[in-house]
């Protein structure tokens, strides 16, 4: 058999990284500064870049096709890597602090972006199952990373116990798919689901739901929410803000190039429980954020409300929600992972500084930070010019587009509620007094770099987005 | 030339956000550096905008000054600008009343760097409003106006600006976010029936839908903008914002802000969906005469200046609806030059109440008296100001109100007599409350020593007061250059709709009334 390894060129890139590290990792000393592992780390993320960078606009299959490089799966890659970079950026003060080792952290943060990239490249169920449970399990050992955090043990237990359910689901929902199809190859599947055009087996459509069920709970829809607000509060900062955007990225991913692309001629069946998902998560996640008083907390909350959001798109179906889904992703990576970023700088290692109370005056104790916040906050709440309202834009006008325009109008009725939340930021930034310091450039150098690349990237896909959607047309469009 | 280029209406927008990222990088103890630089950049701007105005051709209705660059071509968005009859005067009264708002506010002290900054801002985004002829790009620039005028009244407004701020903000937002997606069901339709992608207004203009569609989306237009106006019952934000905003803020918010709402009406939702606007026009015509009276009553009831001056911004932008919606020339015209009245009347009326609250600290009606010994110059200027706000003919405020009644009244009889009624308890509750502060005794012990108005406040109330008076006796070069834009839109709606508009009647009492 031809085996063509091209494919996995990216992902075995990062793979090597990650051992390198660790490896290296073992024979530095106990007291020595690790902090160059990090660079290590950063130096393999952009050779992938690289690339996939010249990968671009190919397509090619391995391993009897069970995975595909196209740009889809490309696309999805440079936001994981992404965010993954900026992650790394924002914890190397972070650990220090807190005493995390680094040399695990940075590992365990590359092998997780090497199973988001095969969830985002499986075109094999058991393929995005490996991918998924690479992915989950560093991911698990990364919320529990912060020994010394009661929190952190506590998330970490709370998101393996309810990962392993999701997982559960996942697996049986694919076992039903592979009874009633005999494949598990996306290409077979969605082959037989065309040459059968009705007339499938009531375990097919369970297996699809089950599959829902699993993705649901990945991305923390609204009624599968629960662990997200305590799994993003306990987690170490820079983890939370890896979790909310590449973790989630990764599912939507593989949600949009299985159900939404592959098994779509299921989706007759599926379109109106998603779409009381969609309005659900949406909905719950804005108003439970409206109460918090942990900015933290708000932001996982807020991050449930973003997944409903794109939970839009996914109901609208691919034709108009397909490339706004690709889009928005990336509008969410930059402005969430910059918040997180934010958050870390502002956290004094122990979880006391992340309420609403500890920025107030901020904006002008740390005029950067301070105007970083505003424009990340500012740009969730889909404020024009900036990347949030693009993306909303285009998830909404893809609604409207295809008659959804109640879901639409909810959908903005969401957005006029999310304003309340993100805009108490604000007026604690700059209209209330007192509050914590926070940390000048001096203190941490390489967190203002990732926040200061956040903001470049919230503006510019504010402002001059054609570039990147006609990136996520092509990314999309490259689903066969 | 670079201006070929990049066009006349860019440079206007581009001039202070400029400013502003100048002023990003001056330090931020040089307080007069800082004032120096935002009064240069709102002034050149001023400048550029007279320039504007002298390359206006005054005849036509068309818009002029067009630029169109693609945006996101892939999705038919455009960066299109352009100017006519009916914007041009809005440019030039938001960029006449900056460079005032800035002089008028050397009492803040406190973190001026960033105060200038967002006032340059917020004139970018109130010009890019009135200047935008691609519905994107008007939605733009309509929210990104919100985010400087929320810091401006919760970083320096009085007490209780956070409550203000957020309010105004969650009305404006909870308006516009419908509107969005009316613009994109708009757009949508408008590939459906045309094959192309576009958000451009004027090809918008031409798209003829059924009656219940239009009804859905003017709906969804007009509650965006009846809560900027603010129209009754949406009017509640307001008198909160006014208050809590800083004495520049307000000067912005009344003078330029709120017209933005009744522009939107006269720009989009009446000549975009003339049936509907049509069949809206009495129950708006029914909410704008309400709040005519209303915020007149309320006005009288006040003990607070400024807060009788933002009601009684509620009663004047009714009468600017009542004519808007008479949909005839004279009308439409009256309401347009109402409000430009409104913006400049109450701008200095503003500048006025800060003025007195900077030098006793309150602005309880009851604290004041007999200031006309005490301040002579500031007493007049007030008397002037309230002449103008109440229609006194001769000034500014006599020829829009006239006009809208004029109009307003081939249409609705008795709407326009209750609408008149609330003009009469206009005069009242400004008369008295003149009375109360300039004249009788000087009783207050604290107002004995209170010095007139200096030379800088004198001038920057100067402009206005000249315009009040040239507005209120030589018209013409005005309503003039508005008239041709104001026949098209007229026009646009009148060829969708079956019914005629009154237009040559229009014309006929315009020309009796030039000759008298």
């Amino acid at each position: 058999m031809d085996v063509n390894i091209m494919p996995l060129l990216p992902t075995v890139q990062v793979l090597l990284t990650a051992l390198v590290v660790v490896v290296r990792d073992l024979f530095i000393e106990e007291h020595q500064p690790k902090g160059y592992l990090a660079f290590i780390s950063l130096l393999g993320i952009g050779l992938a870049v690289a690339e996939i960078l010249g990968l671009w606009g190919g397509q090619e299959g391995a391993f009897a096709d069970s995975i595909i490089l196209d740009n889809f799966a490309l696309y999805f890659s440079l936001i994981f890597l992404l965010a993954a970079s900026l992650t790394i950026l924002s914890s190397i003060h972070y650990l220090r602090q807190t005493g995390i080792h680094e040399g695990e952290f940075y590992a365990l943060i590359l092998f997780a972006t090497v199973g988001m990239m095969l969830m985002a490249a499986a075109n094999d169920l058991l393929v995005f199952f490996l991918g998924l449970e690479t992915m989950s399990i560093a991911v698990y050992v990364l919320t529990g990373m912060w020994r010394a955090s009661e929190r952190s043990s506590e998330a970490a237990m709370k998101y393996f116990l309810m990962g392993a359910f999701a997982t559960g689901f996942l697996l049986y929902g694919i076992a039903l798919i592979y009874g009633a199809t005999g494949s598990t190859n996306l290409n077979l599947i969605g082959d037989f689901l065309v040459e059968q055009p009705s007339d499938w087996p009531v375990y097919l459509i369970g297996g699809g739901f089950l599959l829902l069920v699993g993705f649901a709970f990945k991305v923390g829809a609204v009624p599968f929410h629960f662990w997200v607000p305590d799994v993003y509060e306990g987690a170490p900062t820079p983890v939370s803000g890896f979790m909310a955007v590449a973790v989630k990225a990764a599912a939507f991913a593989a949600w949009a190039r299985i159900l939404l692309h592959k098994l779509s001629p299921l989706d007759t069946d599926w379109v109106f429980p998603l779409w009381l998902i969609a309005i659900g998560t949406m909905t719950l996640g804005n108003l439970l954020a409206v109460t918090q008083s942990s900015i933290k907390r708000m932001l996982a909350y807020s991050s449930i409300a973003h997944a409903g959001y794109l939970l839009i798109a996914i109901v609208v179906g691919e034709e108009w929600g397909g490339l706004p889904l690709l889009f928005y992703v990336s509008t969410y990576a930059c402005m969430t992972v910059g918040a997180f970023a934010v958050l870390t700088c502002v956290a004094e290692g122990d979880d006391a500084h992340e309420n609403y109370r500890d920025f107030a005056g901020l904006g002008f104790k740390r005029p950067f930070l301070g105007l970083a916040m505003s424009l990340f906050m500012l740009s969730l709440a889909g404020f024009p010019p900036l990347a949030g309202f693009v993306g909303k834009f285009y998830i909404f006008r893809g609604a409207v587009m295809s008659g959804y325009i109640g879901l639409a109008v909810i959908g903005v009725l969401n957005s006029l509620l999310s304003v309340i939340y993100y805009l108490r930021v604000i007026v604690a930034m700059y209209m209330e007094e007192g509050g914590t310091e926070g940390k000048s450039f001096g203190q941490a150098p390489y967190v203002y770099i990732a926040i200061a690349l956040a903001v470049i990237g919230t503006i510019y896909l504010g402002v001059l987005p054609a570039a990147a959607l006609n990136w996520s047309r092509e990314a999309f469009s490259a689903l066969d | 030339m670079f201006g070929l280029a990049i066009g006349h209406l860019s440079i206007l927008l581009a001039i202070p956000v400029l400013g502003a990222g100048l002023l990003l990088f001056t330090p931020r103890r040089q307080t007069p550096t800082l004032f120096a630089l935002a009064l240069f950049a709102s002034g050149l701007d001023f400048l550029w905008s007279m320039k504007i105005l002298q390359l206006f051709d005054g005849k036509s209705g068309d818009m002029q000054l067009v630029e169109r660059v693609a945006w996101m071509p892939a999705f038919g968005i455009q960066y299109i600008v352009g100017i006519d009859g009916i914007s041009i005067f809005l440019v030039l009264l938001t960029t006449l009343l900056m460079p005032i708002a800035i002089l008028a506010s050397w009492s803040v002290q406190d973190k001026v760097k960033e105060y200038l900054i967002f006032m340059l801002l917020l004139e970018t985004g109130m010009l890019g409003a009135f200047v935008a002829l691609d519905l994107f790009l008007f939605y733009v620039f309509w929210e990104v106006m919100l985010v400087p005028m929320y810091f401006l009244i919760g970083v320096w407004g009085g007490t209780r600006r956070i409550y203000a701020a957020l309010k105004f903000v969650i009305y404006t937002m909870a308006g516009s976010l419908l509107m969005l997606v009316a613009i994109i069901y708009l757009a949508t339709r408008y590939a459906q029936t045309e094959q192309a992608l576009t958000f451009d207004l004027l090809k918008l203009y031409g798209l003829h839908l059924p009656v219940d569609q239009q009804g859905w989306l003017f709906l969804a237009f007009a509650l965006s903008f009846a809560i900027k106006v603010p129209l009754f019952p949406f009017h509640t934000w307001l008198p909160d914002a006014h208050v809590e905003a800083p004495t520049a803020g307000s000067v912005i918010l009344a003078g330029v802000l709120l017209k933005l709402g009744t522009y939107g009406f006269l720009r989009f939702a009446m000549p975009l969906f003339p049936d509907a606007a049509l069949a809206a026009g009495p129950i708006i015509v029914a909410l704008a005469v309400i709040g005519i009276i209303y915020g007149a009553v309320v006005a009288m009831m006040q003990s607070d200046i400024k807060k009788l001056v933002a009601y009684s911004s509620v009663s004047h932008l009714g009468l600017v609806m009542l004519g808007l919606f008479a949909l005839n020339l004279q009308g439409v015209q009256g309401g347009l030059y109402q409000m430009l009245n409104h913006g400049l009347s109450t701008g200095a009326l503003f500048l006025l109440v800060g003025m007195i609250y900077d030098r006793r600290h309150t602005r309880l009606i009851d604290e004041f008296g007999g200031l006309w010994k005490q301040l002579p110059v500031f007493s007049v200027m007030l008397m002037v100001v309230t002449f103008s706000s109440i229609g006194l003919p001769g000034l500014n405020g006599f020829v829009g109100e006239f006009l809208i009644l004029l109009g307003s009244f081939d249409v609705r009889p008795l709407w326009t007599a209750a609408a008149a009624t609330g003009v009469i308890l206009g005069a009242i509750y400004m008369l008295w409350m003149f009375r109360r502060v300039i004249f009788g005794p000087l009783t207050n012990a604290a107002n004995e020593k209170l010095a007139d108005l200096n030379s800088r406040e004198i001038c920057l109330l100067a402009p206005i007061l000249f315009l009040i008076v040239l507005m209120g006796v030589y018209p013409q070069p005005f309503l003039q250059r508005m008239q041709p834009a104001v026949e098209l839109t007229l026009k646009r709606m009148a060829t969708i709709t079956a019914t005629p508009v009154t237009t040559d009647h229009g014309t006929r009492r315009e020309s009796k009334r030039d000759g008298r």
